[in-house]
């Protein structure tokens, strides 16, 4: 074999701790090295051309590449190689400058440790085999999972671009918690009138088939070629014949039976409902828990006006499959519960701020219920305990956030702003109220954000106090908020009327669950993992899955859309392609050795092992043996470790490969 | 809990309470929770602030190190679950070794005065902690016109009710007083 050795200075990053010239003088003398230089930045142009020239005079077959993390450049070299003729996986990189330079100070002893690293590698490629990349099919199709803003923009850009969407609601309706707000910052517009239209938009559009009330259950495949099973729940009602008249909401004889979701419980609902009037698709759920056929078999009212003979008893939930290229997540966020509900979260609450003990004392989605025309209370700004006019709100940022003791350590993010919001709709609404806002750090960074808390404090006199709040109690029909302003270093006490508690943003209940279904890494609060927070920040660990909005960090609408809209470009730019180049670092069976073990099916964390029965001429079967799908292989060499009879191994980084790697820094001592 | 470049007194605090001041972020929760703060110079989450500058001295010399009923209300409510009872505690201590003063000069008096009735009854006796106090500040009859309704009310019994062991709690208080001026 005959082999190049190239060493790069990397300007000074690792001339400045390994002498360069020399270690190339060392690699000239290993055996099978025909060719050893430096050069000051070998990725440059000219240092690329230095490569191509010395693969064509000296007639090189493999190149060691002495320089940066293969994460950086080992695409361009390898480039660079396939264009000068050499097969890209005959190219190796020895990583001198993560690995050597930037954590090392003497330079003797770096300079041996790089001429170390290079021979490793010299005596690794010689084992190396040319591989070529895997090529698979895309399924030009999109699975975006939640109905929210996020999920509705995504779904409509990849429709509008041409393909088809399966978009999956969990909820009777889409639209999310951007449909039960009242205004939104910075330009106080009306939700619901923003919101509204692209719902109907995402019902009508011709390439979006929407799912509503149901889950995504099982997630197989790999990137381009996923296999979906949606769980569809039983509605009690046909959707395909359902014309959305509501006879059957408004003649449900159990009117107040249930605290209605959608007003976050300030108001009920009936047994038959569909959650808010713009629902889409506007057919109503029968809720079984509570309904009166259902418990005791008889009413069936529903049934008998309904002039389509859409109500269905006997429904039952049902698996659809879906087969798409790309998933798109966008399951959103909840709002932390400060009652104690220890089966719903690891949080200890806030018992010194009587969330659930004093009725006014309520959290920012049920404030923003209060201030929706379509609320409970037609967005009069009505307290919940005895319907009258709070004179004095106290609004408390940071509930749940910024806690290392009883919440979240993050910062939610949305809460300075929808609290100055809150603030002004309600000085909007009530011209002689006082408003107040207990504050430890006011985070605006937006456009127009800074402006828009200033407005509050100085157009609309809301006072703005820093400090937390120790605790509520209430007194003669007061509640009585105890706090410091640790600006003045006084006391504060107020006796308001109302306490609106700007909780933090918290990951779904069941988000690990769905990570686990999609393979995708989640942090330690729930939220999906992004796969590098700066420069791919859409896509998960997992090839073909995008994220959008807040299901992986709390999150504005205005961020939420171009998350959204980043994702299905992502998810377009694969459909860009009829078929997918992939990597060959696979596992590959050696089916005459393979013993049908099945170890490594077991320890296989993407499921890429099947079982393959070889058969004689006559059609029996001699034994199964383990088959990898090189689909869905990520190449981690788990099962090459795994494999008893060493009959898995993985491309490009073989037993003998690694031997030798191994053997050649053994000799030096 | 060590750090490097520390401080000695911040250290000095570390070591004692197993917390480190910077942990604080100023939220005024302590404060604004604390029973007896509108009796204090300054709030407790100034005392911390003061220490986070490097104005020790401000911090030492503080009557709220001494004021504070060690209630424990702010560490129970602290967001980033520092407990500044605990760095009240540590202040007082520090003081004392360092001979510091607070500004009121009777807080220091109030509390030997208190530790005292602890000492000989194994738990409070009021007439004995008022005795001590008056006799030590030399104000005999400072606050004399409450002494009828606490009286009245049970608050201030004629004798101390002892423990059954006040030898242990005793033997107890010298062990901590000699360890500490070790």
């Amino acid at each position: 074999m005959r082999i190049g050795v190239f060493i790069c200075h990397c300007g000074e990053n690792i001339g400045r701790t390994v002498d360069c010239p020399s270690v190339a003088s060392a690699c000239a003398n290993f055996s099978g090295v025909v060719h050893a230089e430096d050069y000051k930045y070998m990725c440059s142009d000219p240092g690329q051309n230095l490569i191509k020239q010395a693969i064509k005079e000296k007639n090189l077959d493999a190149v060691v590449v002495g320089s940066c993390s293969p994460h950086m450049h080992e695409k361009t070299f390898r480039k660079a190689c396939s264009d000068a003729g050499i097969n890209p996986f005959l190219v190796e990189m020895a990583n001198l400058r993560e690995h050597c330079s930037w954590i090392h100070d003497d330079v003797p002893s770096a300079t041996r440790k790089a001429i170390d690293l290079v021979r490793m590698l010299v005596e690794k490629v010689k084992f190396n085999e040319p591989l070529i990349p895997i090529r698979v099919p895309v399924t030009k199709r999109a699975l975006v999972i939640g109905g929210g803003i996020s999920g509705i923009q995504a779904s409509l850009d990849i429709a509008n671009a041409g393909y088809e969407v399966v978009l999956v609601e969990k909820e009777p309706s889409i639209g999310g918690h951007m449909s039960q707000l009242s205004e939104t910052f910075p330009t106080l517009d009306c939700s619901q009138c923003i919101l509204t239209p692209r719902m109907v938009e995402v019902y009508q559009h011709p390439r979006i088939k929407l799912v509503s009330y149901s889950e995504v259950e099982n997630v197989e495949g790999f990137i381009g070629n996923f296999s979906v099973t949606i769980r569809k729940k039983a509605r009690s009602v046909k959707d395909e014949l359902c014309t959305g008249c509501g006879l059957c909401v408004q003649k449900c004889p159990i009117k107040k039976v249930a605290l209605s979701d959608f007003d976050e419980g300030l108001a009920t609902r009936p047994a038959m409902y569909v959650p808010f009037p713009q629902a889409v698709p506007n057919i109503p759920v029968i809720d079984r828990s509570v309904c009166t056929y259902f418990k005791t078999g008889k009413c069936q009212l529903c049934k008998k006006v309904c002039g389509r003979e859409a109500i269905d008893f006997e429904q039952q939930d049902q698996l659809i499959k879906e087969d798409v290229g790309a998933i798109i997540v966008a399951t959103g966020y909840k709002l932390y519960t400060i009652d104690k509900k220890p089966d719903e979260s690891m949080i200890k609450g806030y018992g010194e701020y009587g969330y659930g003990k004093f009725k006014d004392v309520v959290d920012g989605l049920q404030f923003e219920r209060i201030a929706s025309a379509s609320g409970p209370t037609s967005g009069e700004m009505l307290r919940p305990s005895d319907k009258t006019t709070p004179k004095k709100i106290v609004f408390i940022q940071c509930v749940g956030s910024r806690d290392e003791s009883k919440g979240f350590s993050y910062c939610s993010k949305i809460c300075c702003m929808y609290t100055a919001k809150h603030a002004m709709l309600y000085k909007h609404k009530v011209h002689d109220g006082e408003a107040y806002v207990f504050y430890m750090d006011i985070r605006a960074g937006g456009k127009n954000y800074d402006e828009f808390v200033r407005r509050a404090i100085e157009e609309d006199g809301v006072k703005y106090i820093r400090g937390r709040v120790s605790k509520i109690y209430e007194e003669n029909g007061k509640l009585i908020v105890k706090g410091e302003d640790t600006l003045a270093g006084v006391r504060v006490e107020i006796d308001a009327d109302m306490v609106v508690l700007a909780t933090a943003m918290i990951a779904q209940n069941d988000s690990v669950k769905l990570a686990q279904t999609l393979s995708v890494s989640y942090d330690k609060y729930g939220f999906f993992n992004e796969s590098h927070p700066k420069l791919k920040p859409v896509e998960t660990s997992t090839g073909g899955i995008f994220l959008a909005g807040a299901c992986n960090a709390p999150r504005d609408i205005p961020d939420s859309v171009s998350m959204a809209s980043a994702a299905a470009a992502k998810a377009l730019v694969l459909f860009g392609s009829d078929v997918l180049e992939r990597e060959p670092v696979v596992a590959k069976v050696n089916e005459a050795t393979c013993a049908g073990c099945f170890y490594c099916q077991k320890v296989c964390a993407y499921n890429a092992i099947e079982q393959k029965e070889i058969k004689d001429r006559q059609g029996n079967v001699i034994k199964v043996v383990a088959y990898v799908n090189s689909g869905l292989c990520q190449g981690c060499g788990t099962c090459n470790a795994t494999c008893p009879s060493k009959s898995v191994e993985l491309l490009g980084f073989k037993d003998d490969q690694i031997y030798a790697q191994i053997n050649s820094f053994a000799e030096v001592f | 809990m060590e750090n490097n470049h520390v401080h000695p007194t911040i250290q000095k605090i570390i070591n004692l309470t197993n917390q480190d001041p910077a942990n604080c972020y100023q939220c005024g929760k302590c404060s604004a929770g604390c029973p007896v703060r509108d009796y204090f110079d300054d709030a407790p989450n100034r005392v911390i602030r003061f220490v986070q500058l490097g104005l020790y001295d401000r911090a030492l010399k503080s009557k709220a190190i001494w004021l504070c009923a060690g209630c424990q209300t702010c560490s129970s409510r602290c967001p980033q679950n520092f407990e500044p009872a605990k760095f009240m505690d540590a202040l007082r201590e520090i003081a004392a070794e360092e001979g510091i003063a607070p500004s009121d000069k009777n807080v220091q008096k109030f509390h030997k005065a208190f530790l005292n009735q602890i000492k000989n009854n194994g738990r409070s006796f009021e007439l004995g902690l008022i005795r001590d106090y008056k006799l030590a500040t030399g104000k005999l009859f400072q606050d004399i016109d409450a002494a009828p309704t606490a009286i009245l009310k049970g608050k201030i019994g004629f004798t101390p009710h002892k423990i059954k062991d006040t030898k242990k709690i005793k033997s107890i208080i010298d062990k901590a007083v000699k360890g500490n001026t070790k």
